[in-house]
């Protein structure tokens, strides 16, 4: 199933890896410290949990574990979480990613799912509570320590996301215009994601064909619903800046195992997850929708492929 | 008394209706997220596969090869009646709980399955211990899954027992975490799929110890 265009595996994941510095400054810029603890709690749960199953099924665990395959699964799982959940959320978030994410289909490049949103699926429908409290204010090493370890009953404000204003605020107000659905941050973090996701497109890391399609598909189909009742949906642009739009276009959707391969499945593979993702959001019951939507694409991955397999020349 | 032992090792183990024929999947799924319930529709298995089991073992000559599913349905969907009436009047709480899975049980393959291929083909006694065997194979795979699901989900074993067995119930009911705030998954539909999954996995792995492959 891997593409053989790369020229190995741990340099790509490392290029992924050093793109997402930029939106992880954002989310630092706006919530903390946290944001570090639950990338750092994630990679070694990931490690840990990698190891230990790679040794129980008998495989070379240095070369496997080096690839850097988990650490990027973990690190993606640990920004798309709160940062003020509970400490054993990200662990055990990463090591059901891993083990029935990855470990139990083989290995990398067996997995028909995307193992990071494996997890957070996991996390998002086993704990409802811990995934939607997000905090609002920066928070100190400390104060992020505290919250996060539960060493002392400190109240951190917090709220829900912009996204989820919108799904519940929706009923009650009749109008988005009402609920202003901006967020700087959301903002700013997915400008960081965007522009990270443009540097890997210019190392080749990845092909623009799931990016373009899967942003394609949020703005046609958000576009179409906006203009059909400008009060109940939300603006293109808001779609594109709120939740986890971008770093689903560049980072997760792009997930080289789980993606379709041929190029015209890769935009008919990225398109559909554009336009499930503004289906959830309008009309599912969870506020966002990037990971139900990259799951259930991925389910249809080997069928894309199979209808989108180029003509064999000659022939 | 070899083919009764070897009945026994098939009902509980080499043939287990769920765990390798896969037979009887939907209630297995659906009703598994406690012990109780699993109990509770485990027992009414047995009896049902057991009682049909005897019935179409006697009247195996009597019954014409051509109709004789109709016929296995009809003597298995009386037994499910009696059950569901006995559940009705002794356990009214936990007929609540299972619900549709109680008539349901006429549907279960892992009962016509045992009608067709062994009660129609053997005497009477031995059909009431092959019922028995795949009744209560099928009955701790229903049990095992439902203590995982239930202690995973939401970190107790027992709980509700008073609904099957009444103030003993209430001493077996025990919280092994404390303070924990549960695992939703294990209990929705996908910790069932999962959670079979695995004692499946166990199960071929525990046969093929030793095997080189």
């Amino acid at each position: 199933m891997m593409a053989p265009i790369f020229s190995s595996t741990s340099w790509m994941m490392r290029q992924v890896i050093y793109a997402l510095a930029l939106g992880v400054m954002a989310a630092y810029y706006f919530f903390g410290w946290g944001v570090f603890l639950q990338i750092t709690l994630g990679v070694v749960a990931a490690i840990v949990v990698e190891s230990a199953f790679l040794a129980l099924r008998g495989r070379d665990v240095i070369s496997s574990i080096s690839d850097g395959s988990a650490v990027l699964s973990a690190i993606l799982l640990a920004i798309s979480i709160p940062s003020i959940a509970p400490w054993w959320v990200i662990i055990v978030g990463v090591s059901f990613a891993i083990i029935f994410g990855k470990q139990l289909y083989g290995g990398l490049g067996n997995n028909p799912f995307n193992p990071a949103m494996l997890g957070y699926v996991f996390l998002l429908i086993s704990y409802p509570l811990q995934m939607s409290t997000w905090q609002v204010d920066f928070l100190s090493l400390s104060q992020a320590l505290d919250v996060i370890f539960d060493l002392s009953n400190i109240d951190v404000i917090s709220g829900a996301t912009k996204l989820d204003e919108v799904k519940n605020g929706l009923p009650l107000s009749g109008s988005i215009q009402q609920l202003d659905p901006h967020s700087i941050s959301q903002a700013w973090i997915n400008a960081g994601f965007l522009l990270g996701g443009l540097y890997l497109l210019l190392r080749k890391v990845i092909f623009w064909h799931i990016p373009a399609s899967f942003l394609a598909g949020v703005v046609i189909s958000s576009m179409l619903l906006w203009v059909s009742n400008t009060d109940l949906y939300l603006p293109t642009q808001n779609h594109l800046m709120l939740g986890g739009t971008m770093l689903g276009a560049f980072f997760i959707a792009t997930d080289p195992v789980s993606a379709s391969t041929t190029p015209k499945g890769r935009i008919i593979y990225g398109f559909l997850i554009g336009v499930l993702i503004v289906i959830i959001r309008a009309f599912g019951g969870y506020p966002d929708g990037i990971a139900f939507a990259v799951l259930l694409i991925n389910m249809t991955v080997p069928l894309i492929d199979r209808l989108t397999q180029p003509k064999v020349f000659g022939q | 008394m070899n083919d009764y032992t070897k009945i026994i090792k098939n009902g509980l183990w080499n043939n287990n209706q769920a765990l390798v024929a896969l037979l009887g999947l939907c209630p297995l799924l659906a009703v598994t997220n406690n012990i109780v319930n699993a109990i509770g529709l485990g027992l009414a298995t047995t009896f049902v596969l057991v009682a049909s089991n005897i019935s179409v073992s006697i009247f195996r000559h009597q019954i014409s090869k051509e109709i004789r599913i109709p016929i296995f349905v009809l003597l298995i969907a009386s037994f499910v009646t009696i059950v569901e009436l006995l559940m009705q009047s002794y356990f009214y709480d936990l007929y609540l709980i299972l619900g549709i899975f109680v008539p349901l049980i006429v549907t279960n393959c892992a009962i016509l399955g045992r009608a067709e291929a062994f009660a129609s083909k053997n005497t009477w006694g031995k059909s009431a211990l092959d019922g028995l065997m795949m009744g209560v194979g099928f009955s701790i795979v229903l049990i095992a899954l439902g203590a995982m699901r239930e202690l995973i989900g939401s970190g107790t074993l027992f709980d509700q027992s008073a609904l099957l067995l009444g103030d003993l119930g209430n001493t077996l009911s025990v919280t092994v975490f404390e303070n924990y705030q549960g695992t939703l998954l294990a209990i929705l539909p996908p910790g069932a799929f999962i959670g079979l999954g695995l004692i499946v996995a166990m199960k071929n792995r525990y046969d093929l110890r030793g095997i080189k492959s």
